[in-house]
């Protein structure tokens, strides 16, 4: 079976490789039967490093959950493995669980391994705790960034842009930038690095300082360019609806890790199978090793329901084929494509009823309503005055992020609220969601998403003009610009790159980028020392030959399904002498409900 | 040349010679006498250590302490030191040129070959309690070890200095008499003492019980043993009985090879028995030296002054006053080459060769002589020249392998190559300043890094270097390591200078750690210097940990915050918080925006009062408001916490946020009037939003109470409306629904109450309100109740086409098609 991550220029699945290697390593060290336990956020990703099947081979028997309380009873196991991020709060479920055991009083042995590393404050909490000295390991896994798709890499760290921007903790930027040295050590020194935004220009300036430190790279280059994106540029993208298929999944039943669940019972009838499951929820896993759902999951909502009609025929062609008087031989052909197309039969039965739920949601009054408003608000009519349908909205007590969403985006087209119609706002929202919320608009205006109208220049205008970020007429089904993935606005991050792939550097638009930030590193050679640059040339006319470039777009603070499926966009339009290919980076993937939750919510 | 080569040679037994060649005119001063002083070296051309020998009476100069010099192989003076700390049993030279000094209370003191005092151990209680009487010192494969024997004639062992693990071992059976001999044999892992009593070995080793006797047959019963040798690799063993007899066969004593009757040799006091290689037992006596072979060969060498012997693995080292010279039987190769008469390929080779040079025709016909086996005689000629001291001869075997590879066909140069390598490796390293006599066996034996390791030892820094780049060895970083560390530890100079000097000799090297260098400085109590050089480490992580050492907290802080690795602040907060007081640890972050965001997101989950100690400090008013709420909404639903409230309440005054302090001052008023509902009405209020608490009011029926604190609180008409509008259509009360419709023009219009109605699926009350829905949306609300004909009637008279388009999937067939019609017309 190929590995769908192998499909893109850069081989992701040698990252795959790699971290798959050093787990087990890590594992055998253990010797004897083991048991694992994960931390919740970890099983998932690590699910696509290593299958359960491979950690059989490796003498794992169990796998449990990290949870307080005591592991279950486990006689023939003889050493208890527990992977966990370095949190605190997991610190205590593992001594909880350790405590457990040392109680009944069987001696077993136990390691720790700490995703992507362990911390002096982790140390100290377990330490604290007394269990510590328990432990025969303690390792790293220096998983810094995990492989969700041939083109995708995210960290899972969710708390990137609320840690900096409220707490000021730059904490996962370090985390960044250690993942991007992995990426090199894997794929070669990058020579060539834009940013934009305070956390991009830190990572930068860490990147290097790390690049000084003793590293071995490979001599080619397979990736060109990095383009460090800092979400704080960028806060409108997130909070406007994605009009995507994947957007729109992820905006109504939102997807963890690439996998999402939905209600079980409408999947009933196309499952061909009888319904003896018992959780309500049925797991679609989405990646590209699902062909059909790599060819619609970027196009716009209403080109979807097309698509899966051509799909349809084609399957019940084929299907029919069978019917039809053939010769051995064919019969033969038949059979052997038939599992391949009963994938696709059940892959097709999925897709047309996850477009069914979809397709009621997108049809209802609500939604219309909301994106009518949305958009009014991105192309600017009377977009400065108290909206009555968000007032309605209040009064309705509809879920407040949708509330939030929309004032966020008129505060960003707006340059800010003015300050009578943000205390309307604020009022209406205390009165109405509780007291509370006084706290919650208040880390909204420190991270910059609400704010007050301020005399200087009303920067989304301008933006909206040179970027061109509002396009009004562009066709959905079969779109022309990247701005399809929200119908009507291109997302102003998306048009940054764009840009910079266009004309190799952001220089031409200095002046407007000013207006979003001040922390800008224009494209320029990496410090990298003699040896790697000699060779590095040698690759760079190689990678010419092949005309295509590797632009490695690295989001901190999240990025969208919709912004994903832009650059896919401009990678598949094909330019002369300018054809790219994006490897994209986040540090979480984010909608507009999870990103305003997440920032939020307490720590 | 050569033929005064073999004046050196004496023949040895049928077919072998031996050689007696002097490799140094030693460089010490005059005074030094192997008659009053006594002397210690290693093998592989160790050092030498020099003391008066307290044995002998001797006329004292200076002081009465004795004084220990130490030259090298060349008499070149190295270091000394007084010796003032008691009775020496022994001393002796570790393999890393460490010279150890056994004490009589079992002490072994360690100096290095510069006099510098490194440490000392112990070899028990036990052996510090009964005295030691003397001590060996013996090399094995994994380093050096040392034995000592009590008064008590116990052994004690330790078989590596470097890990010292002291093994008593068996004591021989019998009487427990002085033993006559001793000597340590190594195998393997283990060692073992042969310990001779009278005319009986006996043999104990380490992991016995108890000891085993040889089985060694002197053929003289009324002897004793006098002295006994072990050949280098252990294998071979020398026996010397009282009654000069010199019993030669395998260490385990099964084996005889020879019994030598040695009685016209006069075996004095100071007589030497070692092993030259396995070829040959040295017995010397005096100023004799008595070189015997296996079988019934042996020769003599006489001295006109004392001389003093150490044993090598493939030969001797002999010195005297004024020279050192080495004995070894000729190699096969060197024999062969220059044996007179010969006739191997390799000597006609040379000849050849010497004839070419001298451009004669009869290079040609000792050529012809070799042709067949050119091959063979090349490797001899090669190997040959590895044996060889004398450059000369070295360049002569040379040239002519050189000329024989020229003549055959496909000779690969590398053997050749390789050896003018080692030559000149060898060839520097026996210069009179390093010292190092070694042989090529010796140098095989002791591998190029071990010589690297001992010229490191040795601090000949630049040849080592010089000999790795030229030797291509791949772990020169190990040597500029070592030369950093050593110029850490001597250098006298500014500490920004050596540590410049350091950085710009090993630049950014891979391997090398700045790290350890900083450590060796830190060691030596050089702060200083260990911080100038830490500034080189460009890992942050190696950094930090001895900056802490070192207590430069503010520095390890910048350096933890530059490095952008958060656990690494975290680290040096935590190493600082534990060193120093609070409000001084408080105000020495301030300076640090970093540390102090990530202290108090740490305080924010540890420790709330501290993080309000510092909002306080620092006039945060907002952030302290909000920490106040946060403990008032933790209580809110009890209806406690008003102290809470009042307390962000007066931080938001400071802040100045206006619009905050409102809010506040509303949820006060609120809170008391929800205690008061409460009271009154027995129902919880507490804790609900003020919407919440208008439907409630409302849901109670009590719409009086409701419009007063609506009018208290200006909740706005649209939002009062849609609550009423909701909370009517809970309670499905049409009539009141009706009813408030009617008492004022509704400031969301009508809709809502269509809505409410279908929602409460009363489609006759829905209907009522139809004709007051705003004309842009009749058609939609018209469909919506489901009144189709209406609804297209209303979009026809419009002449709304988007609007019909609409309709039609929405409606029975009949109605489309009229509704089609429609279309059709407004089109035309």
């Amino acid at each position: 079976m190929t590995n769908y991550l192998s499909g893109g220029k850069v081989n992701l699945s040698q990252l795959q490789e790699m971290y798959r290697k050093e787990l087990l390593r890590l594992i055998d060290k253990c010797d004897g039967p083991k048991a694992i336990v994960w931390d919740d956020a970890l099983g998932v990703p690590f699910g696509v490093i290593a299958k359960s099947s491979v950690l059989r081979d490796h003498n794992v028997l169990k796998m449990y959950q990290l949870n307080f309380g005591k592991l279950p009873v486990l006689k023939d196991v003889k050493n208890i493995i527990f992977i966990s991020r370095a949190h605190e709060d997991l610190m205590d479920m593992v001594a909880d669980n350790i405590h457990g055991e040392e109680r009944s009083g069987i001696r077993k042995e136990y390691h720790l391994f700490f995703v992507p590393r362990n911390t002096t404050v982790c140390r100290k909490r377990l330490s604290e705790k007394g269990v510590l000295g328990n432990f025969t390991y303690i390792e790293d896994i220096k998983c810094d960034i995990f492989p969700f798709d041939y083109d995708l890499l995210s960290m899972e760290v969710e708390n990137t842009f609320k840690d900096l921007y409220l707490y000021n903790d730059p904490t996962t930027l370090y985390q960044a930038a250690q993942a991007i040295q992995t990426l090199q050590s894997l794929y070669g020194p990058i020579n060539k690095i834009s940013a934009i935004g305070e956390a991009a220009v830190h990572v930068n300036k860490l990147v290097d300082r790390l690049s000084r430190e003793p590293h071995d790279f490979p001599s080619h280059s397979q990736i060109d360019h990095l383009v460090l994106i800092d979400r704080s540029v960028d806060l409108l993208t997130p909070l406007v609806t994605q009009l995507t298929y994947e957007g729109l999944i992820d905006e109504i039943y939102e997807i963890k890790n690439m996998n999402v669940f939905l209600p079980a019972d409408k999947f009933a009838d196309s499952n061909d199978e009888p319904n003896t499951m018992i959780s309500p929820k049925k797991t679609v896993i989405l990646n590209s090793a699902d062909e059909l759902y790599a060819k619609i999951r970027d196009k716009s909502f209403s080109a979807v329901g097309p698509a899966l009609n051509k799909k349809t025929q084609a399957i019940s062609k084929e299907l029919e084929e069978r019917n039809t008087d053939r010769s051995i031989d064919q019969m033969k052909n038949f059979v052997e494509k038939l599992p391949a197309l009963m994938e696709n039969k059940k892959s097709l039965g999925i897709h047309l009823t996850i477009a069914k739920l979809i397709r009621e949601i997108v049809d209802s009054d609500d939604f219309n309503d909301t994106l009518k408003l949305e958009q009014s608000l991105l192309i600017g009519v009377e977009s400065d005055k108290v909206q009555t349908y968000i007032e309605d909205m209040i009064a309705h007590q509809v879920p407040i992020f949708k509330v939030l969403r929309l004032i966020c985006i008129q505060s960003f087209t707006n340059s800010g609220l003015k300050p009578k119609v943000l205390e309307y706002y604020k009022k209406e929202i205390v009165q109405t969601y509780g007291f509370e919320h006084i706290i919650t608009l208040s880390k909204l205006e420190d991270a910059g998403l609400l704010r007050v109208q301020s005399s200087g220049k009303r920067v989304y205008t301008i933006l909206k003009k040179t970027l061109k970020l509002i396009v009004e007429d562009g066709s959905e089904t079969s779109p022309t610009d990247i701005s399809y993935v929200h119908s009507i606005y291109a997302p102003l991050s998306i048009k940054l790159v764009e840009n910079l792939v266009r004309t190799g550097s952001w220089r031409s638009l200095t002046n407007d980028l000013m207006l979003l930030t001040n922390k800008i590193v224009h494209p320029q050679q990496a410090i990298i020392n003699n040896q790697t640059r000699r060779t590095s040339i040698g690759s760079h006319a190689s990678s010419l030959n092949e005309n295509t470039k590797v632009f490695l777009v690295f989001f901190l603070g999240g990025c969208t399904f919709s912004e994903i499926a832009a650059l896919r966009f401009l990678s598949r339009q094909d330019e002369p002498n300018n054809n790219v290919e994006f490897v994209i980076a986040t540090t979480k993937l984010i909608n507009g409900n999870t990103f305003l939750q997440s920032l939020v919510k307490d720590p | 040349m050569s033929v005064f080569l073999t004046g050196y040679w004496t023949a040895f037994g049928k077919d072998e010679y031996f050689r007696k060649f002097e490799v140094y005119n030693m460089e010490w001063p005059p005074e030094i006498s192997l008659e009053t002083q006594s002397l210690s070296s290693a093998p592989y051309g160790g050092l030498i250590a020099v003391v008066r020998d307290r044995r002998k009476i001797v006329q004292v100069h200076g002081g009465s302490k004795p004084v220990v010099s130490i030259y090298n192989a060349a008499g070149v003076f190295v270091s000394s030191f007084v010796w003032d700390s008691g009775q020496i049993i022994q001393m002796g030279w570790s393999s890393a040129c460490d010279l150890l000094c056994v004490r009589e209370d079992g002490q072994v003191l360690i100096y290095d070959m510069f006099s510098n005092w490194k440490h000392k151990f112990g070899m028990g209680q036990e052996a510090q309690d009964i005295k030691v009487v003397d001590a060996k010192i013996f090399y094995t494969p994994h380093g050096t070890g040392i034995a000592v024997l009590t008064t008590a004639n116990t052994i004690f062992i330790v078989n590596n200095v470097k890990e010292v693990k002291v093994r008593k071992l068996p004591e021989p059976p019998g009487v427990n008499n002085h033993p006559s001999a001793w000597i340590v044999v190594c195998e393997d892992r283990c060692s073992r003492v042969l310990y001779a009593r009278d005319k009986d070995i006996f043999s104990l080793g380490e992991g016995d019980t108890h000891a085993s006797m040889l089985n060694l047959n002197l053929r003289d019963d009324a002897s004793s043993i006098r002295d006994m040798a072990v050949s280098s690799n252990n294998e071979m063993l020398a026996v010397l009985s009282s009654r000069e007899k010199l019993w030669i066969g395998s260490v385990d004593g099964t084996r005889c090879s020879r019994i030598f009757d040695c009685w016209n040799m006069s075996p004095q006091q100071n007589c030497q028995l070692l092993w030259c290689g396995t070829d040959a037992v040295i017995l010397k006596t005096g100023l004799q030296l008595h070189v015997v072979g296996l079988e019934d060969e042996n020769i003599s060498y006489t001295y006109e002054d004392s001389v003093f012997c150490i044993q090598e693995i493939d030969c001797i080292r002999v010195i005297s006053s004024y020279s050192m010279e080495i004995i070894q039987k000729v190699p096969s190769d060197v024999r062969d080459i220059f044996k007179i008469n010969s006739t191997s390929p390799s000597s006609y080779l040379v000849e050849a060769s010497k004839q070419f040079q001298k451009k004669s025709h009869r290079a040609n016909e000792y050529l012809h002589l070799v042709k067949p086996k050119l091959f063979q005689a090349v490797m001899q000629c090669t190997d040959a020249a590895g044996h060889e001291f004398d450059v000369n001869t070295q360049k002569l075997l040379m040239k002519a392998a050189q000329f024989g590879k020229i003549c055959l066909d496909d000779c690969s140069p590398e053997n050749y190559v390789t050896m003018i390598r080692i030559l000149r490796c060898l060839n520097s390293i026996r210069h009179p300043k390093i010292g190092l006599p070694i042989t090529l066996v010796q140098l095989q034996s002791l591998t190029m890094q071990g010589l690297m390791e001992l010229l490191m030892i040795r601090r000949h820094y630049f040849l080592a270097l010089d000999l790795a780049s030229f030797l291509k060895m791949p772990d020169s970083s190990r040597i500029q390591l070592h030369w950093a560390c050593y110029k850490v530890q001597h250098s006298k100079q500014e500490p920004e200078v050596i540590a410049r000097e350091i950085a710009n000799k090993i630049g950014r090297a891979k391997d090398i750690s700045y790290k350890d260098i900083a450590v060796e400085a830190f060691d030596c109590g050089k702060h200083e210097l260990a911080v100038k050089l830490i500034e080189y480490e460009p890992r942050a992580d190696l950094q930090i940990p001895l900056l802490l050492k070192l207590n430069e907290n503010f520095l390890a802080l910048n350096k933890a915050i530059d490095s952008g690795n958060t656990d690494l602040v975290y680290h040096v907060l935590g190493h600082m918080g534990k060193n120093i007081g609070k409000a001084e640890f408080q105000m020495a972050i301030r300076n640090f925006p970093l540390a102090q965001a990530l202290y108090l997101k740490h305080c924010a989950t540890h420790n709330i009062d501290l993080l309000k100690d510092v909002y306080t400090q620092e006039d945060k008013h907002k952030l302290l408001a909000e920490l106040s709420l946060k403990e008032f909404l933790a209580w809110k639903n009890s209806g406690t916490g008003d102290a809470s409230l009042v307390a962000a309440h007066e931080s938001y005054k400071r802040a100045k946020m206006d619009f905050n302090v409102q809010m506040c001052d509303e949820q006060l008023k609120l809170n008391k009037y929800q205690k008061g509902l409460e009271e009154k009405m027995r129902r919880a209020f507490c804790g609900l939003s003020l919407n919440e608490t208008l439907k409630t009011l409302l849901l109670m029926g009590d719409v009086k109470l409701a419009d007063k604190l609506r009018a208290e609180y200006k909740v706005p008409d649209r939002r009062y409306w849609w609550l009423r509008i909701q909370v009517l259509g809970e309670e499905n009360n049409v009539i009141e629904l009706e009813k408030f419709s009617k008492h004022k023009k509704s400031p969301i219009g009508y809709e809502p109450f269509v809505d409410i109605c279908l929602k409460i699926g009363n489609q006759r009350e829905a209907v009522k309100y139809l004709p007051k829905v705003k004309e842009e949306l009749k058609v939609q609300y018209y469909s919506k109740v489901g009144m189709m004909e209406e609804a297209a009637q209303i979009a026809f008279e419009k002449r709304d086409v988007d609007a019909l388009e609409y309709l039609v999937p929405k409606c029975d067939p009949v109605l489309s098609d009229k509704i089609r019609q429609y279309i059709r017309t407004l089109r035309k």
